[in-house]
């Protein structure tokens, strides 16, 4: 592990200051950074540590929503009896994420700037365009059956590793930002990015800039919802195909409907008309294969990764279902009804 | 540990090979007893209970939270010690497996862990117990198949999970 200066400031604006210079790296939870720190891949020379500073709460907002701070725990945020009522889609997806101890330790902000798990990535022996510019992806024609199926680059094809964010992609949260600039409010689909040639920049955040906290729309979809998640063992691995669905039905037609997917890209992977093509629609296997189709639109192999193309179709389409029927996946029975 | 094998297994990053060691002052009350150490800052909590305190009874297993066995209870949560830094955790109150219980007094899980044979090598048992007090006072998980999810987060190379999720549920069931 590489030496470095350690800041512990109480208020936002002298972490802001504190955060200084290319190396710096705020410190929340720890789950992940304290690992690429063990592993040489994150090597900064000042950690701000931000666990004084007052984020930790989670509060309505004026327009009905929910405001989730960037310092409460994925187990907070979860169990939280408001998320759980209105928002089961997320309090799902967190828990099936991590472990009880990591969901304890890692905060929202952390979960949302947490790094790939790409082996290449965490291997400084191997070449890696993400930890180094430059150096090539070691992925590609490499060991790649984790790796992405659509939005990926010649540069990169990692994935996103959370399942929050599936969640928080699908319910069009926005995060809250403070930065040298001020405080700014980025939509969820611009804050993670597409590795294109600068695979290295997982998100929009700006040099300085600190999630402050996560804020949920009013929309309701408690009723139609599920966490459909596929993995190599049933419970405490990441997500080799995941799909957040939410729908709202009135009088049988499909009113609104959100699909989000995880594992499968640099970032949750959305596809506004694959949306569209369900408003309107009754909720039934046509209706969801025409979505299929359009989330899956341009859909590429590695070839070890192959499988997950046809695999994230069955699960879309069985989330969908679910989703409809009002009978979300549990996080507990991993049968798949 | 020594300075000397600190710098062993940290080595410093060549770019900053001449910065001086700065250790932090660390107040951490552990398994009741108030600690006023110096500590740098590159320290994990596990480091500082197994080399620091003479601690041992928790375990590194993986060292990148993976398997569970340094599990620990900080401020009555538990958590991975391997992937906390001991600084950021100034004024908090850590429990350990050696807190837990004692060998005239056994904690009920302890008790229960021995009765149902719940372990072969041990290795992961300290992160076992310590990981289901948590989910004890959690109170999420009540049936076999919520206890085994809830204990997802530790690992037993020698496959005693049955025995293990009977030990909890036994203590869960309020037989102990």
């Amino acid at each position: 592990m590489i030496r470095f200066d350690y800041h512990r400031p109480e208020e936002i604006e002298a972490a802001l200051q504190d955060a200084v210079g290319e190396r710096t790296a705020y410190l929340a939870g720890g789950t992940n950074l304290v690992d690429l720190l063990k592993e040489n891949v994150a090597r900064p020379t000042r950690i701000v540590d931000i666990n004084r500073l007052p984020l930790r709460g989670i509060a309505e907002t004026e327009d009905g929503g929910l405001r989730l701070g960037a310092l409460a725990t994925n187990s907070e945020t979860a169990y939280d009896e408001r998320v759980q009522r209105r928002y089961p889609l997320l309090s799902s997806a967190i828990l099936a994420g991590a472990s009880p101890q990591l969901r304890n330790a890692a905060t929202n902000g952390g979960n949302l700037n947490q790094r790939t798990r790409c082996y290449y990535f965490y291997d400084v022996a191997t070449p890696c365009n993400k930890r180094e510019p430059g150096q090539g992806c070691g992925a590609i024609g490499g060991v790649n059956r984790i790796h992405a199926i659509l939005g990926a680059s010649p540069s990169c094809i990692a994935t996103h590793p959370s399942d929050m964010c599936v969640a928080l992609a699908a319910l069009k949260a926005e995060v809250r930002v403070m930065g040298p600039g001020g405080e700014r409010v980025i939509p969820f689909a611009d804050y993670h990015r597409l590795p294109g040639d600068e695979p290295e920049r997982d998100s929009t955040l700006r040099p300085g800039e600190l999630v402050t906290a996560i804020d949920l729309p009013p929309e309701d979809f408690s009723a139609h919802h599920t966490y459909l998640k596929l993995r190599d063992r049933l419970s405490y691995a990441f997500a080799l195909v995941s799909v957040a669905a939410a729908l709202r039905i009135d009088g049988g037609r499909i009113a609104e409907a959100r699909i989000a997917l995880g594992g499968v890209a640099h970032k949750p992977w959305r596809r506004e008309d694959a949306e569209e093509v369900l408003r309107g629609s009754t909720a039934d296997a046509a209706a969801f294969e025409r979505a299929a189709d359009l989330l899956l639109d341009g859909a590429q192999g590695q070839g070890q990764n192959d499988f997950k193309i046809p695999l994230a179709r069955k699960a879309i389409l069985r989330a969908l279902a679910q989703a409809a029927a009002g009978t979300p996946q549990s996080q507990t029975d991993k049968r798949i009804a | 540990m020594s300075q000397a094998a600190l710098s062993m297994i940290d080595d410093p990053g060549p770019s900053v090979a001449a910065r001086p060691i700065a250790s932090l002052p660390l107040m951490i009350t552990v398994n009741g007893v108030e600690r006023r150490l110096a500590v740098e800052p590159w320290v994990t909590l596990l480091d500082l209970l197994r080399d620091h305190l003479d601690l041992s009874g928790t375990k590194k297993g993986c060292d990148h939270g993976q398997c569970g066995a340094c599990t620990v209870l900080v401020d009555g949560q538990r958590i991975n010690s391997c992937l906390k830094l001991a600084v950021m955790l100034d004024g908090a109150e850590v429990t350990t497996i050696e807190g837990l219980g004692r060998a005239d007094a056994l904690h009920p899980l302890q008790a229960a862990f021995i009765e149902h044979d719940a372990f072969q090598c041990g290795y992961c048992t300290p992160g076992q117990i310590c990981s289901a007090a948590g989910l004890l006072s959690e109170g999420h998980a009540t049936t076999r198949e919520e206890v085994r999810e809830m204990m997802s987060g530790n690992i037993c190379r020698c496959g005693a999970y049955t025995n293990i999720a009977d030990a909890i549920l036994d203590v869960l069931g309020g037989e102990r």
